[in-house]
């Protein structure tokens, strides 16, 4: 379902190139962890596949269902299915938790041709999914992600992900900052939500969370480039060996890093 | 696209009510002199009193300077060129529907505010001043039923007179400042309230006010008495054409709460705003003031300021009556070259009195906003207690934003809070809700209205909508 072709992209107006030449591909019903060192630039992929005007593509493509979706907004693209849960949830003060979901899955649905919700049909809607992440309903009627502490962002944008239903999600360092229970409960919800018709794209530092969600493929992110794929032994192995053993993999074309 | 290319694109919305209407007007010289103040208070038919007024209002001016001090600069008005009254040639005899000038009803239709009584938002009575006279009053005759005068000044003038002398220049002085001098002396029209003792006032009123004609300025005067135990919500909202030049609106509004009375006043202020380049535009100088008189009595101030070039405007409250509650709730948006240094001024006087300031400013494109406000507890307010909360929001890169509070108390029991915050709307903020599948311009809508959320809820909510819309359409293409 998406495609990733010498993926190459740039901060936009500066000139820094971040990606170096990814390619990746996904199909239906997996799920792809990645992994690497910080700084590598596994935030930027995700983004640059959500459409961040941050960056600019400078080389190769991004197909989503085969098309490319270079020249789609970010809506866009979240309409065709695409959804990033955020390494840092972003703060939205004043708009409820509530209100920006109807919104969405509406716009959404809309898109898509499928039916939208009165506020009353959302309610009964959005408390099955609370139950799936374990959220307590009154940060249904908080400001999107103000004031929540690290975990309850990281819990919020799972539930987000368990409302939108979306094709394809990329979760960015959703392990990061859960507590034990909380990413065991996080964990179960993802399983849950992921089928043999959607992808998921795990981006992560700790094996641990491999324990709980099985990847079918695991990626090493070095300097702008995926340098190694394996299956889900690569990430014990990485626990082990850290990244120092796949250094010299990041040089290509006598190239350095 | 960058943050700043995306905000620019927003704020390009056009400006919906920029049309002109093609009227024709009566004769006037343009300038200022006292023949031309008599020449108004002459076409009014107005008695002798108020025509003193006037020319007390005009020599006071006369040794007046115009202010300076505000954060705005601008070119001054050309008062020597100014034409001080408009009036259509077709003058209606605002008793009937059918007088009014077929041109000039269609004027309203188009602006959405149909004067047909059937066709009137429900419960909402209507005053539309086409330039410098009052059109048509809807649903009159049910107002009056309830003891409710509302007419225009004008009517007020003739038909009430005691009123009228007893009230005008009570709260807002002929020489309180440069530009109410000039309103008082020169005023065209507006609206007059009077609600009667022990009386709710049985709906919504509102006043539109439209400036037509290029070259005139617009010095309505408004004047609202809620007596004893009464109650009234009015709201007045204002458009103009698009004009290369700019327009001066001068305007005066005094309210007078007695004992347990209750004025609520909005304003939904969407004057034409100018171009990107800062050409045309309306400069909206207004006086507003309101006097608690009455023990418990209570004036609310809400507004939200869209439109115009240049804004300088700090409704006020006045609290003179134990227990009495003065609010101001404020939204202010500028965008483009606008300006606008507005706010308010809370005056205790009164024991246990109380005051509540909670103001908003958006600042998008080039536009400069402030909010200065000034709370001032005088020696005999025993207990009296303020809370202000001011916040700013920035959108992109070139724009500016200020708060300048002043706070004077000369009682020590007095309790005064101030918080103020300003942020910005990021690129990050905007992005993640395109990620959740929101266009931008849903996703600046979103965040403004929240922002706003506070202030908005206190509107009428027969304008709650409208003001939600504006507020969308205002930052369109605005994102930084
Ligand atoms: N807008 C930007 N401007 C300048 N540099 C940037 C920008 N965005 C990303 N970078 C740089 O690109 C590199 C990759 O960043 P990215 O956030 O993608 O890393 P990451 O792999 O997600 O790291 P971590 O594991 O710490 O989350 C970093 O060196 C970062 O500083
Ligand atoms: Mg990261």
């Amino acid at each position: 379902m998406l495609e990733l072709k010498d993926l190459h992209a740039e901060v936009e107006g500066e000139g820094i190139e971040i990606l170096k030449g990814v390619n990746l591909t996904i199909t239906k019903g997996e799920i792809h962890a990645i992994m690497g060192p910080n700084g590598s630039g596994k935030s930027t992929l995700a983004k640059v596949v959500a459409g961040h005007p941050q960056y600019e593509v400078t080389k190769g493509d991004i197909l989503f269902n085969g098309e490319s979706i270079l020249e789609m907004d970010p809506d866009e693209r979240a309409h065709a299915g695409i959804f990033l849960a955020f390494q840092y949830p972003v703060e939205v003060p004043g708009v409820t938790n509530t209100t920006l979901l109807r919104e969405s899955y509406n716009t959404i649905a809309a898109s898509r041709g499928r039916e939208e919700l009165d506020p009353l049909e959302f309610d009964d809607y959005i408390r099955e999914k609370l139950d799936l992440v374990e959220m307590n309903p009154e940060f249904l009627e908080r400001s999107v992600n103000a004031g929540f502490s690290g975990g309850e962002k990281k819990r919020n944008e799972i539930f987000q992900m368990a409302v939108l239903q979306p094709s394809l999600s990329l979760l960015d360092e959703t392990d990061s900052g859960l507590d034990i229970d909380a990413l065991r409960v996080v964990s179960d919800g993802i399983n849950k939500l992921h089928g043999e018709d959607d992808g998921v794209v795990l981006i992560t530092h700790y094996q641990r969370l491999l324990n709980y969600i099985i990847p079918d493929h695991v990626h090493v992110m070095i300097a702008g480039r995926i340098v190694k794929s394996g299956g889900k032994e690569l990430a014990l192995e990485l626990e082990e060996k850290g990244y120092d053993w796949l250094e010299s993999l990041a040089t290509v074309n006598g190239e350095a890093k | 696209m960058s943050e700043t290319k995306a905000l620019e694109s927003m704020i390009g919305e056009e400006y919906k009510y920029g049309f002109t209407t093609d009227v024709e007007y009566e004769d006037f010289p343009k300038g200022l002199n006292e023949d031309i103040v008599r020449l108004i208070s002459e076409k009014k038919d107005e008695p002798e009193w108020m025509t003193e007024f006037r020319l007390k209002a005009y020599r006071s001016w006369l040794e007046m300077e115009e202010p300076s001090w505000f954060n705005a600069t601008y070119e001054k008005p050309k008062f020597d060129t100014l034409q001080y009254y408009s009036a259509p040639k077709n003058k209606p005899k605002l008793d009937s529907l059918d007088d009014v000038d077929p041109k000039i009803r269609e004027t309203y239709e188009k602006l959405g505010i149909p004067l047909d009584e059937q066709k009137m938002l429900a419960g909402v009575a209507v005053d539309a001043v086409f330039d410098s006279v009052s059109i048509f009053t809807t649903f009159k005759e049910k107002l009056a039923e309830a003891g409710v005068i509302f007419c225009s000044i004008s009517e007020a003038v003739k038909n009430h007179p005691d009123l009228v002398k007893k009230y005008m220049g009570s709260v807002v002085p002929v020489r309180d400042n440069f530009y109410a001098a000039l309103n008082s002396a020169v005023f065209s029209d507006g609206s007059f309230c009077y609600v009667p003792k022990d009386t709710i006032c049985p709906m919504e009123l509102s006043t539109y006010f439209r400036i037509n004609n290029m070259n005139s300025g617009q010095f309505e005067r408004t004047l609202i008495i809620a007596e004893e135990n009464s109650h009234v919500s009015y709201l007045e909202g204002c458009t103009a054409p698009m004009y290369d030049e700019h327009q001066l609106h001068a305007a005066v509004v005094e309210l007078v709460a007695l004992d347990n009375a209750e004025i609520k006043y909005s304003t939904i202020q969407n004057w034409y705003s100018g171009d990107e380049d800062g050409k045309g535009g309306i400069y909206n100088f207004v006086t507003k003031r309101g006097a608690c008189r009455g023990k418990n009595s209570k004036i609310s101030w809400t507004q939200l300021e869209t439109g115009s070039a240049v804004t300088l405007k700090y409704p006020s409250v006045i609290l003179q009556g134990d227990n009495s509650v003065g609010e101001f709730f404020s939204v202010a948006v500028t965008n483009k070259r606008q300006q606008a240094d507005t706010g308010t001024k809370m005056i205790h006087i009164g024991k246990n009195t109380k005051s509540t300031i909670i103001s908003k400013g958006i600042s998008a494109g080039n536009s400069n906003n402030s909010y200065r406000g000034e709370v001032k507890i005088s020696k005999k307010a025993d207990n009296a207690r303020n809370y202000s909360q001011c916040d700013s929001m920035l959108i992109g890169q070139t724009c500016g934003a200020h708060t300048f509070p002043y706070i004077e108390s000369a009682n020590p029991t007095g309790k005064i809070e101030h918080e103020a915050t300003t942020s910005r709307v990021g690129e990050d903020q905007i992005f993640y809700l395109q990620q959740r599948g929101i266009s931008e311009d849903d996703a600046i809508s979103l965040i403004v209205n929240g922002f706003c959320k506070e202030v908005l809820k206190e509107l009428p909510m027969e304008f709650a909508v409208e003001a939600n819309k504006l507020l969308g359409i205002k930052l369109e293409g605005s994102v930084g």
